[in-house]
């Protein structure tokens, strides 16, 4: 067994806060922002909601299910019981494993991945804005986590014991490369994120009235906070200080700038004009679509996969209106798009010159069985997703319900659900107290 | 006595309040309105998205005068708000059968 590294547990320490600045506050205030004024509140209690419930199911079972022993052999979910409230984790010379022993404390490696549960459910929440039950939100990230995420999780990121046993169908058997998670995280959240807009149908007015975002400062301020923190997501993947996480640090912005790009010039030319959403909305899916391949390209492939991925997740978010879906804040068309493209264009900019562990893709002299190894994984995590979401959320939708009210939806679910405003803007809306404190 | 409101472009209400004060009208209330005339309003693009926003942004003056200052103040707010493009405003003025000021209880053109 190695010697716990003190630079690879700083770094990797480090990088788990960045994961959590990406949830809260930075995509509650991306999201946040894109609402209208009378939602703002409760678009962000859903991520910080999905915070503390995945977070509390994390550390009982839910990092023994996606990274534990396999609960018996040819099983696709870790026992549960095998690191039941992280028994056996918690002292201080327990190892992460993953496929061999890493430097750093086990408990780092658990925070580290707990992030990542936590922002692939807090993703799916901007697909049902404005209309969602608070109580069955929660309920539904503590199930979709259990039964979605962590099955994926363990496919996608297990690489087995520390001999290398055991590990994810995805990641081992069929040998799809998801750095730190296009598939796992992005496609997963963006095709429930589909389920779920599907299950709960339109918000009242899509389409026909003026659904615009009521403070794009705040979008700005989440999207930039968002890449701030994604270099802990990619870069923090390299599980150590090395120089894996400086490639994937520099690709993610080399990625994420060449997106940005792609997004206005599109917009330029469709619309006439480079918008402040769409250059935050370009930076997500330039995050996106680089978080599967940070480690394995170089920086023409990392500048590609950035402004194709910006143009066309551009193109992609006006779906909705022609197959009159209401993907609320563009999950599908950020997160699934970008998740996808990202993935598969492994298969073409691949190349075993930045990382060993890398695999030539068609354009680097590799032929096309990579390629077809990352559309299989692809279509393997959309499909699970999106089919066991969309019963999920019809069974929560049929018994608890998950919609608001008629009238709780145009009064607004901030003051309905939260029962607080946003934004105190007018004066003669300050009320008086009713004298009852707590 | 009349009330005299103007709805005139947001970025001319300093030009306008400058104005009623050289006319010696020392008092008013501006607030912030929405509305379309013949401007009509504007496009705004999110995400590709398009909305028509109908209500443009403009500001609302009300300035009680007397009756013989009615003239020359339509003319200064009028002279001061124009642009000559389409979307300047109107002014318009109605009669007021009484005005109090509250903390001196005095009625009428003293009031004003």
């Amino acid at each position: 067994m190695p010697e716990i590294s003190a630079g690879d547990t700083a770094w990797v320490l480090v990088s788990t806060a960045l994961v959590l600045v990406m949830t809260a506050p930075a995509l509650a205030l991306f999201y946040g922002g894109m609402v209208r004024a009378k939602s703002t509140l409760n678009m962000m209690m859903m991520s910080f909601g999905a915070l503390f419930v995945v977070g509390i199911i994390w550390v009982i079972f839910g990092y023994s299910v996606a990274f534990g022993p396999a609960l018996d052999s040819g099983s696709f979910i870790g026992d549960p019981t095998a690191f039941l409230g992280l028994k056996g984790l918690l002292n201080t010379s327990a190892l992460a494993v993953n496929g061999a022993y890493y430097p750093i404390p086990a408990t780092a490696f658990v925070a580290f991945q707990a992030m990542f549960a936590v922002i692939t459910v807090a993703l799916i929440s901007g697909a049902i804005a404005d209309r969602a039950r608070f109580g069955t939100w929660l309920m539904f990230s503590a199930i979709w986590v259990t039964i979605v995420y962590l099955p994926v999780a363990r496919a996608v990121f297990y690489f087995g014991d520390q001999d290398a046993n055991g590990g994810g169908f995805i990641a081992t058997k069929i040998k799809a490369l998801d750095f730190a998670g296009g598939t796992a995280v992005h496609i997963n959240a963006g095709a429930a994120g589909l389920a779920l807009a599907l299950v709960l149908g339109k918000r009242i007015g899509f389409g026909k009235m003026l659904l615009r975002p009521s403070n794009l400062p705040l979008v700005m301020i989440g999207a930039g906070l968002l890449w701030f923190g994604w270099f802990g997501f990619n870069a923090g993947s390299a599980l150590g200080a090395n120089g894996l996480a400086g490639v994937a640090f520099i690709n993610t912005f080399s990625a994420t700038c060449a997106a940005v790009a792609g997004w206005l010039l599109i917009e330029k030319m469709r619309d006439g004009h480079a918008t402040s959403l769409g250059a935050a909305s370009g930076i997500v899916a330039g995050l996106v679509a680089i978080t599967p391949a940070c480690a394995y390209v170089d920086t023409w492939g990392a500048l590609s996969i950035g402004a194709i991925a910006g143009a066309i997740t551009a193109l992609a978010v006006g779906l909705k209106y022609r197959f009159g879906y209401d993907d609320s804040l563009d999950v599908v068309g950020v997160h699934l798009v970008g998740g996808i493209v990202g993935t598969v264009l492994i298969g073409f900019f691949g190349t075993t010159s930045v990382n060993e562990f890398s695999a030539n893709g068609l354009l680097y002299g590799g032929g096309a069985s990579q390629l077809v190894k990352q559309i299989e994984a692809a279509a393997i995590v959309l499909v699970f997703s999106f089919v066991v979401t969309y019963i999920l959320g019809t069974i929560l939708s049929k018994t608890i319900g998950f919609r608001v009210s008629r009238d709780e939806e145009l009064e607004g679910v901030d003051i309905a659900l939260q029962a607080e405003s946003a934004y105190d803007l007018v004066d003669s809306s300050k009320g008086s107290s009713k004298g009852k404190s707590a | 006595m009349k009330l005299v409101t103007a709805i005139v472009k947001p970025f001319k209400v300093e030009d306008v309040k400058a104005a009623l004060q050289a006319q010696g009208v020392n008092g008013m209330t501006v607030s912030d309105a929405a509305g379309y005339g013949r401007q009509g309003g504007h496009v705004e693009v999110y995400r590709g998205a398009e909305y028509t926003v109908d209500l443009v942004p403009k500001v609302r003056i009300e300035a009680l005068v007397n009756d013989s200052d009615v003239a020359k103040v339509v003319d200064a707010i009028v002279a001061a708000a124009k642009t000559g493009k389409i979307g300047d405003g109107k002014v318009w003025v109605i009669p007021v059968e009484d005005v109090v000021r509250v903390r001196t209880g005095e009625h009428g053109a003293e009031a004003v």
